[in-house]
């Protein structure tokens, strides 16, 4: 019954081979077959953003996208963010600016204003307010997650570069499978 | 870490199987098919669980009818989402493919869906032993004085108000995995929650295990305002099924099961009359307050925790001679409620400031002169209200003016007539009122629940090194605890903030504890906190003491050292001591050995903190839409522990209120199905809709709680509904139009403004 596709797919700069049913969303790739649990579940049809992805570049709903739509493609998660345990500016801005209280619904819009701001490297509020409408957020009120924006904008520091280089030694570090980030083992689905 | 994303090898994945009927018997549930689907290991239905009651929450109360809500039902449905069969698979998909195979065959029957037909002469019986369902009806006696204060009054204000029924949508679901841990024997359940203990109870309750055999932790939970501070049927049946399949189950709700499923809350009606002098003093007030709460109660709160909170904490911090009041739960085929952020002060706070509004009008006397009027002022506290509720020293009257004063109220009645005669409707609103916080054991015993919440509890141990751990009972998940309550114990202990790890929402790791809700964490949670902090520092002292040779009640502790007052060359780092205490006891006298340890409870009576809350709203008359141009909160929580994070509570707070006054509402149809059941149909505002909210403090020390703080979790929930519906009825005034039901929708205000006859001649 189970009909099974071979699926090649670059996370954060990895290239990870997985065989997954076609019915499994880009979301269940992620954070079930190869660990990426940053990308967060909020509702599964595509309103709330939490599982909020860059698909080649541009945000996508996780939820919204099939497991095999992402063959051959690059895709970033909140886990390409950080170096070296170290978070990049416009994660150090979420935190200052109290842009989080649960954090459920931060991977989503961090992944989001990172499209955005390397789209837009001094937006206006207005242009925040109507990029970051995409997604949910129900503890904050949203000023934080504005105010994080603006000052990551205005830090100057483009919060693409991580990825970048990671990108570079993709081919190097391919992991089949399982996830680079914890010893999962497996469990066949 | 939140519970899905937590792996366990060999985990049976959780499925239910619910009904697709408001009310209706279950004549045959029938598995066998579901069996056959690939990766479905098991099908349970209510035969299977006979040896398991449901639970059945209680209150001591003669006006009280205790219902049980079945684990899973295998008879009565009483609303669409109950669930009638769990299916194990070795996937969610799997269990989702069986869910669908399995065939319940259904004899549906009339659903209650409205208040109206649920009190209805001849109503079909949402329980059957429950006549007219009503489950609790509190009722004042008949009050002859009062009917004397209507009779002389100058005024005497009647409506009827009407709020929606909205839910919580914490961005994270209900979710949790239980496993039962052989070689402890420990059931371990991870579980979505915000009161961990409360839900160890319920377990022990129901599964008849020891508590010590229990261990519920809750990892990273993402948000829960009130739907998590209860106990889902889920979490017992996941834990059923560990214990009867011998593997690990889990279980993560998705949004629609969390729209049809979960807790729901706030849809009441009140009746009100209340009589004011020429002045415009409040008299005297009667309510008559109905809480549609679903078809069962929730536990521990149970169906009471809206009308008892409406019955007694209204009429509010208004002062006045005489009030009366009824209020009753009405079971309904719809979701149960819970306590969702505010319970009951959204909606009668609406009540109050629309009362205050529609007096104002009357007696020509402007908003913030009526509230004036009303108000009490810093001589009257304590304040002892009609109900016997004692508002501590806040500051009502002073928030008012402050926030008049940053609105310019001196100025608007021009720019509201400006704004009329160039077609446009503009109005300003205000919300006063008093948020009661940090109610301990002695508060919440009046309510007579069989579990009585109350104290909490912190634990601090200092390691060899001088770190320390904070366990507390309290749960935040995402009030930012384990920065305030480690600044609180860090200011205690005179040791750096960074020194102190804060641990919470575990069974076995922290002291006892109620977990998070109700906005007691910082005052209680806080307050054991403190305590706790000043036993360690104590102990620190006196082994100090002993290796400065000195007498501890002359030593301090600042930076992390422990010195002579007055002489800060004579001192002991605290890291010493601790060093000395565990590594190197032979320093000391005999029975300085061991531990540096202490552990401190709290239970406070409560604290009010108050805010005013001021907006200017334009409404768009062609498509009724209203929109804020301004949001102002002038709050005072008493003495801040960290200002960011109470300005985060008040923002988050207010989008709720907002979203409860302009945009969110469940719907059921007339067959008793849920039709805003995506986040398509129930509208949770974005950036788009959430204005900037400006923030004022003001600061009047809590004399009730250890810090000086007041809660304040809840209280931008409180006073927004109030303050936009406030402003929408000021920017329709002159149409005659009163806004008394929420949430105030596009269609309901474009129709109103369409039909206005004063409109009409303004318009033609």
């Amino acid at each position: 019954m189970k009909d099974v596709h071979a699926v090649k797919l670059t996370v954060n700069g990895r290239l990870h081979q997985v065989e997954i049913e076609s019915r499994r969303t880009l979301a269940d790739v992620l954070r079930h077959d190869l660990g990426y649990t940053g990308t967060h579940l909020g509702c599964e049809h595509g309103i709330c953003g939490a599982c909020t992805v860059l698909l080649d570049g541009l945000p996508v709903r996780a939820c919204l996208i099939f497991g095999v739509q992402a063959d051959g493609c690059e895709v970033e998660t909140v886990e390409g963010l950080e170096s070296e345990g170290k978070l990049n500016p416009l994660q150090e801005a979420f935190s200052a600016h109290h842009g989080l209280q649960c954090g459920f619904c931060t991977p989503g819009f961090l992944m989001l204003a990172t499209a955005f701001l390397r789209e837009n490297a001094d937006p206006t509020e207005e242009e925040i307010r109507e990029a970051m409408s995409s997604n949910l957020c129900r503890c904050t009120g949203y000023q934080g997650i504005i105010e994080a924006v603006r000052a990551a904008a205005g830090n100057g520091e483009r919060p693409d570069a991580v990825v970048e280089v990671a990108a570079e030694t993709s081919e190097d570090r391919s992991i089949e499978g399982a996830s680079p980030l914890r010893d999962a083992g497996d469990h066949e689905q | 870490m939140f519970v899905d994303d937590i792996e366990r090898p060999w985990a049976l994945h959780a499925a239910f199987v619910r009904s697709s009927y408001g009310a209706a018997r279950v004549r045959e549930v029938s598995v066998e098919e579901a069996l056959e689907v690939p990766g479905v290991e098991a099908v349970v239905t209510y035969s299977d669980l006979e040896e398991y009651s449901g639970l059945t929450p209680m209150l001591h109360r003669s006006e009280f009818s205790a219902v049980e809500a079945p684990l899973l039902s295998g008879d009565a449905i009483r609303h669409s989402g109950e669930p009638v069969a769990m299916v194990l698979a070795d996937s969610p998909h799997a269990a989702e493919d069986g869910a669908e195979a399995v065939a319940v065959e259904y004899e549906p029957r009339d659903p209650v869906i409205s208040l109206d037909a649920a009190i209805a002469e001849n109503a079909p019986a949402v329980h059957e032993e429950v006549e007219g369902n009503v489950l609790l009806d509190v009722r004042d006696p008949d009050d002859e004085e009062i009917e004397k204060i209507f009779e002389g009054a100058h005024i005497v204000v009647e409506s009827t108000f009407d709020t929606g029924r909205v839910a919580a949508v914490p961005m994270e679901g209900r979710a949790c995995l239980a496993e039962w841990d052989a070689r402890e024997d420990t059931l371990i359940l991870q579980t979505s929650t915000q009161v961990p203990f409360v839900v160890r109870t319920a377990l022990a309750d129901v599964l008849g295990l020891p508590q010590q055999r229990i261990r519920v932790i809750a990892p990273d939970v993402g948000g829960g305002f009130g739907q998590k501070c209860v106990v889902s049927r889920e979490e017992l049946l996941v834990s059923i099924a560990a214990l009867s399949y011998g593997r690990p189950v889990k279980w993560t709700e998705d949004r629609q099961e969390n729209l049809t499923a979960a807790f729901h809350g706030h849809e009441q009606r009140y009746e009100v009359s209340a009589a004011f002098d020429q002045e415009g003093k409040l008299l005297a007030l009667k309510a008559d307050i109905l809480c549609d709460v679903g078809a069962y109660s929730c536990y521990p709160f149970t169906c009471g925790v809206e009308p008892l909170m409406a019955a007694t904490e209204m009429p509010g911090v208004y002062q006045l001679q005489r009030y009366w009041s009824r209020a009753r739960a009405v079971t309904t085929n719809k979701v149960p409620m819970a306590p969702y952020r505010g319970v009951s002060r959204p909606q009668f706070t609406f009540v109050m400031e629309r009362l205050m509004q529609k007096a104002a009008k009357r007696l020509g006397l402007d908003a913030v002169e009526i509230r004036r009027r009303n108000l009490p002022t810093s001589e009257d506290f304590p304040y002892e209200s009609p109900t016997g509720m004692v508002y501590d020293p806040g500051s009502y009257l002073e928030s008012l003016e402050k926030c008049a004063e940053v609105l310019d109220l001196g100025g608007w009645k021009k720019r509201q007539e400006a704004a009329r005669s160039a077609g446009r409707l503009i109005g300003l609103g205000f919300s006063c009122f008093g948020e009661r916080t940090g109610y301990g054991t002695s508060a919440f015993a009046l309510r007579k629940m069989a579990i009585t919440p109350g104290a909490d509890n912190a634990r601090l141990k200092m390691d060899p090194s001088g770190n320390v751990t904070l366990s507390v009972g309290t749960f935040g998940h995402g009030q930012g605890h384990q920065t305030t309550l480690a600044q609180i114990a860090a200011d205690e202990l005179g040791i750096p903030f960074e020194n102190i790890v804060v641990r919470q929402g575990d069974t076995e790791a922290t002291p006892y504890g109620w977990g998070t809700f109700a906005s007691r964490s910082m005052v209680i949670g806080g307050g054991a906190t403190k305590k706790a902090a000043a036993l360690l520092a104590k102990r620190i002292k006196d082994v100090a003491g002993h290796l400065l040779e000195a007498a501890p009640g002359d030593l301090k502790i600042e930076d992390g050292k422990v010195f002579v007052a007055g002489s800060p060359d004579k001192h002991v780092t605290v890291e010493k001591v601790a060093r000395a205490v565990h590594l190197e006891a032979q320093l000391l006298p005999e029975g300085e050995a061991g531990t540096l340890d202490a552990t401190a409870g709290f239970d406070p009576p409560g604290t009010f903190s108050n805010a005013t809350h001021g907006v200017v709203v334009e409404i768009d008359s062609e498509t009724g839409a209203v929109g804020i141009e301004r949001y102002v909160v002038v709050e005072d929580c008493g003495v801040m522990i960290n200002p960011m994070i109470v300005e985060g509570q008040v923002r988050g707070g207010v989008a709720q209120g907002i979203a409860a006054a302009l945009y969110e509402r469940l719907v059921y149809d007339d067959e008793g199905q849920l039709v805003t059941s995506t986040l398509m149909d129930y509208l949770v505002p974005t950036t788009t809709e959430i204005p900037q909210i400006e923030i004022l403090h003001l600061e009047t020390p809590c004399e009730y709680s250890e810090t000086g703080a007041k809660g304040m979790g809840e209280g931008g929930t409180m006073g927004a509904p109030a303050a936009v519906a406030s402003a929408v009825a000021d920017a329709v005034a002159h149409l005659d139009i009163e806004i008394d039901t929420l949430p105030i929708t596009p269609d309901r205000l474009r129709a109103a403004i369409k039909e206005s006859t004063a409109y009409e001649g303004t318009h033609t």
